[in-house]
C-alpha cells in the first residue's frame, strides 16, 4: 500500500493538460494540482457515479486526456460501468482506482470481499483493453509516463493506504476551495 | 380507434430527438423502446451509450453535458425509481440540464392498478424530486418532447417525458 498524496503528488509530474476527477483524492489534490481549471473535484454527488460521469465527460471530449481517480466504495455501487466503459473503449479515458479496502470516511468498515476482491481483474474480464495493479508506488512511478501515453481505456488498480476519518461530517475539514457551481464553471471555459 | 390504439412512432419521437440536437442516447432497453433501438442503431449521428442500471445513466449524461453534449437518458419508470439518489445527485445538484424519457410501465390512463403497481409511484416519485413531466401516448403529443428539452435548458434541470404506450413498443 502508499499514500493517495504521494500517488498524486508522482501523477501530477505526468498529468501534462489532462483533465482530471480526483473523487476521494480530492483534499489532497486541490494542493498539488497547478490547473485548477482542468479540476472536476464534484464532492460526492451521488455515490457509485464518479466512473459514469468520467465515462460521459470522456466520451464527450475524445480531443481531451481524462483521468479519474475512483475509489473502490464507488466501484463497487456500480460495477455495472466496467462494462459500458469497456463496450464505447474511450481512447483517452485513463481510469485510476484507489482502493484502501474500506469506507474510510465513515470509520473504516471494510468493503465487501476487501482483501480478496481483484478489480484489475474485474476491469479486464469486462474488457478493458488495458489494466494494471500496484501496491508500491515505485513500480506504478516507473511505470506512469507509459500507462499514460497508452491508448484507453486504462484501468490502473492501487493499494492505498486507509486514512480513517471518525469525526462528525460537520467537524472535518474542509477541502473544497470552490463551490460545485465553480467547477463546473471553470472547466466549461477551459474546454471552450 | 381510441387514443392509446393510435400508439406512437418511433420515427415521430427519433425526429424530436434530431430536432433538439440529441448527440447521444444514454439508455437501458424497455418493453417501450425497442422500435426505437432499432433506427437510433441505423443512425450515424447519434451515439448510444447502454448502461446495465439505471442510475449509471444519470451520471453519465451528466459527464456528457459537461463535456458539451447533449444527452437524452430513456429508461423505464422501475429504474427511474431505482435511480433516485442519482437524479439527485448528479441531475439536480449538478444543474444538469437533461430530459428523462420514461417508459411508463403499467400506464393505464390512470385506470385500475393493483396496490403494487409501479404506475402508482411514478408521478408521486417525480413529484418529490421536484421534476416537471410530460405525458406523450401518440404522435400527437410528440411536440413535448421539445417543451421538455426547452425547459430543460432554461431552467438547468432534468425533465421527464412520460412514455405512456407500453408494449406497443412505438408502433410501426
Amino acid at each position: 500500500m502508499f499514500a493517495a498524496a504521494d500517488m498524486l503528488e508522482m501523477f501530477q509530474r505526468h498529468r501534462g493538460n489532462a483533465l482530471v476527477i480526483p473523487g476521494r483524492g480530492s483534499r489532497h489534490w486541490n494542493g498539488i494540482s497547478k490547473i485548477h481549471e482542468r479540476d472536476i473535484p464534484l464532492g460526492d454527488p451521488a455515490m457509485g457515479g464518479h466512473a459514469s460521469f468520467a465515462f460521459g465527460l470522456a466520451e464527450a471530449r475524445p480531443d481531451e486526456k481524462v483521468v479519474l481517480f475512483d475509489s473502490e466504495g464507488d466501484l463497487l455501487m456500480n460495477l455495472g460501468v466496467l462494462a459500458t466503459i469497456a463496450d464505447l473503449k474511450p481512447k483517452n479515458f485513463y481510469h485510476f482506482l484507489m482502493d484502501n479496502e474500506s469506507y474510510a470516511t465513515t470509520g473504516g468498515q471494510p468493503v465487501p470481499n476487501a482483501t480478496n476482491i481483484s478489480y484489475s481483474g474485474m476491469a479486464r474480464e469486462a474488457g478493458y483493453p488495458s489494466t494494471y495493479f500496484y501496491d508500491d508506488l515505485e513500480d506504478l512511478a516507473g511505470d506512469m509516463e507509459g500507462i499514460l501515453n497508452e491508448p484507453g481505456p486504462v484501468f490502473i488498480h492501487m493499494k492505498i493506504a486507509p486514512e480513517i476519518e471518525n469525526l462528525p461530517i460537520g467537524m472535518r475539514v474542509r477541502w473544497q476551495t470552490r463551490t460545485l457551481d465553480e467547477v463546473l464553471r471553470d472547466v466549461k471555459a477551459a474546454l471552450g | 380507434m381510441t387514443q392509446q390504439q393510435a400508439g406512437l412512432n418511433p420515427e415521430t419521437v427519433l425526429k424530436e430527438f434530431k430536432d433538439n440536437g440529441v448527440t447521444h442516447v444514454v439508455w437501458l432497453p424497455d418493453s417501450e423502446t425497442n422500435w426505437l433501438y432499432q433506427l437510433m442503431t441505423a443512425d450515424p449521428e447519434l451515439t448510444l451509450i447502454p448502461v446495465s442500471r439505471e442510475g449509471q445513466a444519470i451520471s453519465t449524461a451528466a459527464g456528457l453535458v459537461v463535456g458539451g453534449k447533449k444527452p437524452v437518458v430513456l429508461i423505464q419508470n422501475t429504474g427511474m425509481m431505482e435511480s433516485g439518489d442519482s437524479i439527485r445527485g448528479w441531475g439536480l445538484s449538478l444543474n444538469t440540464p437533461l430530459v428523462l424519457m420514461i417508459g411508463y410501465r403499467g400506464w393505464t390512463r390512470h385506470g385500475v392498478n393493483r396496490p403494487s403497481d409501479v404506475a402508482n409511484f411514478t408521478e408521486p416519485f417525480l413529484h418529490t424530486l421536484g421534476i416537471n413531466y410530460y405525458l406523450i401516448e401518440n404522435d400527437d403529443d410528440a411536440s413535448r418532447i421539445s417543451v421538455a428539452f426547452k425547459e430543460s435548458e432554461e431552467n438547468r434541470r432534468p425533465v421527464a417525458v412520460l412514455v405512456g404506450d407500453e408494449f406497443h413498443g412505438f408502433i410501426r
